[in-house]
């Protein structure tokens, strides 16, 4: 599809050549609207504070020692779009698509810490351009759609919760896969918010120095490594169960665009590539296939709600997925426990899977995720 | 999640729906020149550089009656990559295989993978992966092969040449089944590391869903030459080894040798003219144990002085040998054409380091390639010899094995991979 659209520039180009020189003036003019943005050590100052809503331009320069990140947050530190790792005397263009409203643009210094923040209204109605509708539905119904996992998900982990503290380590292990599938289907959604996934599903590898872990993959441990329940893991039962239902709260909030759904469906691939396919994200409890089946079916959710906008556009590729996506769920079939039951999310022991048969889940998810990150494309085209 | 765009995919997005920035700037100068104006920015930005090379020199011919990367002068690197094919839809294969003629027709000029590494649009993944940008075309060549295994898909079984036969187990082999065999097989050479390393892994990224990589090696020193007159590269055990290698200006030597001709196998095999054969083998080399072998030794196990390379008795690494001066089972003696009724065949392997092997040992050593025209005839009998007598074979393992049908070259830019064994009018 990015070939059409380049050709499209491409055969403009003698006449728009000529044009574009020959009107350097006016050409400046067309930047007028970008706000500038000139980061140093310890300062960021902004060539505006103000703008009009819809597409907001950055033209990021830094001017420091340090790579920068430069940010703009929402006024709960959610970020609407950023750029990282702006080296000292680069320039960088950020665009996003912000909506009427206050909001910071932050310059981090080091790439860390709370930054050199200024103040930035938008003003106006929200102008963001017209869209298809049909996008906007798909948007509306992917929103209703985590909202709904996480509505599902929060009884299932009450009653991983329960057996927890009741000091029940069978029913606990049984609950504990069924207590994230939610989450796992709608993974990037949660992220967005940025401070709940650290506290809810860091892995002991990913702990920063000093921070506290908690979260399923800490009870995990002691289930099935520690094989005990003590006062310190029922109070970290609780505190999940407070993560979440922050979680629950606020996930109909998320800013949920069609590029950041197919952009989604690409990240649970990922998720899969990197952290399941290779047996990492469950390894107390090795129930992996259970994580990959949620990835799986939250990008085919993403999936279904964009493809009628994506199959009017690129045909060929949507054909692709409708392929890998049920190559990928056939041969996920073959790893549930009672092959004949394909409601059930009962699947084996990942540490039963061998490295042959790793390598088949692994080259079937990069032919499902090769052309998943074409989708995003498919659908603003 | 929000939608993040950077600055050129704005302006491409702009040739479909003018942005708002458009309008303003051109100063109600209507919908349509807005649209064009941005869109001649973009072609500004990404035409006035290229993304290709642009520089010619050390390119290798991509088209030609015979593959490249055969006769070709020896590059100082490969990576070596087997593929399993996953499809079973032979159109599907066909296209795979006519889009990786046109990713290699463009790689070996120097050039980026479809539409660049940059420039496009800012929600979808760049075609190409970039890291080769700005590095000259380091002589890159790449060479497809189709394995036995492969005749077992799409209806090829009458299709598969007599001389493609499965390699015997020769005493001594200790193949791990993850690095040995393929349906397909990449042979990329070049002398920057980056650039065959780039080639592989575009290939096998256009390839996904299609096919998978098996197993790949990287190369980082040639041991061979082809090229007329000069000197033998040394392997890991620090000799010269393969002094006759046939040269790429020898066309006798390669029409009897290494090329399939015309009435080879008959009609049935008729669409192999002007192919070859390649064996792969990975060889493991016992490095330490080597390391602490006596010089005398090390040369009687050749047969050949370390220093010159030159045989027994001999001065030069090209004077030819006196075998019958070597011990019985020096490498030299059982190796050479004359003690093998003429085997000829055109070495052009490469030395690789895989890091250790967890046991404080170097994991080293010869990733032998051999092409010829019929391993029934090459590399199987003198293989045969070899494991059974070579004093070599104290100090080395093979580990991974495989055979490959090597089609004939890429005619022109109609032409594919593969076209005379799969089109529809072969």
């Amino acid at each position: 599809m990015r070939a059409v659209r380049l050709s499209v520039a491409a055969a403009v180009t003698a006449a728009a050549l000529t044009s574009v020189t020959a009107c350097t003036a006016k050409s400046d003019a067309a930047d007028g609207d970008a706000i500038r943005v000139t980061a140093a050590d310890s300062s960021c100052e902004t060539s505006a504070g103000s703008v009009p809503a819809g597409q907001v331009t950055l033209k990021i320069e830094n001017k420091g020692s340090k790579a920068t990140e430069v940010e703009i947050l929402f006024p709960d530190d959610r970020i609407v779009s950023e750029k990282e790792n702006i080296g000292p005397g680069t320039k960088y263009t950020l665009t996003a698509e912000v909506k009427a409203g206050s909001y910071e643009i932050a310059c981090r210094p080091g790439m860390k810490g709370h930054g050199v923040r200024q103040k930035l209204t938008v003003t106006g109605s929200g102008a963001s351009a017209a869209r298809d509708p049909r996008l906007d539905k798909a948007v509306a119904a992917y929103r209703q759609y985590a909202q709904d996992q996480a509505d599902e998900t929060l009884p299932r982990v009450e009653t991983f919760v329960q057996a927890v503290k009741a000091g029940d380590l069978d029913a606990a292990r049984k609950a504990y896969a069924p207590s994230r599938l939610g989450w796992e289907r709608t993974e990037p959604v949660a992220e967005s918010f940025g401070d709940i996934d650290p506290k809810v599903d860091v892995r002991a590898d990913g702990l920063e120095q000093g921070q506290k872990w908690t979260g399923w993959h800490r009870l995990e441990k002691a289930l099935w490594q520690d094989k005990k329940i003590g006062a310190e893991e029922k109070a970290l039962a609780d505190q999940l169960v407070t993560d979440l239902k922050d979680w629950q709260k606020r996930v109909g909030t998320a800013e949920i665009t069609p590029t950041s759904m197919a952009n989604g469906a690409k990240e649970l691939l990922d998720e899969v590539a990197t952290g399941k396919v290779t047996g990492e994200e469950d390894r107390y409890s090795h129930t992996d296939l259970v994580d990959f089946k949620g990835n799986v079916e939250g990008a085919q959710k993403a999936y279904e709600l964009l493809k009628p906008v994506a199959a009017k556009n690129d045909p060929a590729l949507t054909k692709e997925l409708d392929k890998q996506f049920t190559a990928l769920d056939t041969l996920l079939d073959t790893y549930r426990t009672d092959p004949a039951d394909k409601t059930s999310y009962d699947f084996v022991s990942y540490d039963k899977v061998g490295q042959d048969r790793r390598k088949e889940l692994s080259d079937a998810v990069n032919a499902l995720a090769e052309p998943l990150s074409r989708l995003a494309a498919a659908v603003v085209k | 999640m929000s939608e993040t765009t950077d600055q050129r995919t704005d302006e491409t997005r702009a040739t479909a729906r003018p942005s708002r920035r458009a309008l303003i700037g051109w100063g109600g100068a209507g919908l349509a020149l807005g649209a064009v104006a941005a869109g001649g920015a973009v072609a500004m930005a990404t035409g006035g550089e290229s993304q290709d090379s642009g520089n010619e020199a050390g390119a290798v011919e991509f088209h030609g009656v015979h593959q490249a990367g055969i006769a070709t002068p020896v590059q100082d690197r490969l990576h070596f990559a087997a593929f399993d094919v996953k499809t079973d839809d032979r159109a599907e294969f066909v296209q795979l295989l006519k889009d990786w003629t046109a990713a290699a027709r463009r790689m070996t000029a120097g050039k980026t993978v479809g539409d660049g590494a940059y420039g496009g649009l800012a929600e979808a993944p760049p075609d190409d992966t970039g890291e080769a940008l700005g590095l000259p075309p380091a002589r890159l060549t790449l060479t497809i092969g189709f394995g036995p295994s492969l005749f077992e898909k799409f209806g090829l079984r009458e299709r598969r040449p007599a001389a493609l036969v499965d390699l015997p187990k020769f005493p001594g082999d200790n193949l791990d089944a993850a690095r040995t065999g393929g349906d397909l097989c990449v042979q990329a050479c070049a002398d920057d590391p980056q650039v065959a390393v780039h080639a592989i892994r575009n290939l096998a990224r256009i390839g996904f869903g299609k096919v998978a990589v098996r197993w790949s090696q990287l190369g980082f020193g040639k041991t061979s030459s082809t090229t007329p007159g000069s000197q033998t590269p040394r392997n890991l055990f620090g000799f010269k080894d393969g002094t006759r290698n046939i040269a790429g200006t020898e066309t006798d030597r390669l029409d009897r040798h290494v090329w399939v001709g015309a009435r080879d196998g008959g009609a049935k095999d008729a669409w192999m003219t002007g192919g070859s054969y390649l064996v792969a083998r990975r060889i493991r080399m016992n490095i330490e144990t080597w390391d602490r072998t006596s010089l005398q030794e090390q040369e009687d196990v050749f047969g050949r002085d370390k220093k010159e390379g030159a045989p027994v008795g001999k001065a030069k690494e090209h004077d030819e040998p006196f075998l019958k001066a070597m011990k019985p089972t020096a490498h030299v003696r059982l190796a050479h054409p004359d003690s093998n009724g003429g085997i000829t065949i055109l070495r052009r392997g490469y030395s690789f380091t895989d890091g250790t092997d967890g046991l404080g040992r170097l994991d080293a050593g010869l990733f032998f390639l051999a092409y010829q025209r019929d391993p029934r005839t090459g590399f199987i009998p003198l293989q045969r010899k070899l494991s059974a007598h070579d004093a070599l074979n104290e100090y080395i393992q093979h580990v991974g094995s495989a055979v490959f049908a090597i089609p004939p070259g890429v005619r022109d830019a109609n032409d594919w991979w593969g076209r005379t064994l799969l089109s529809e009018e072969a």
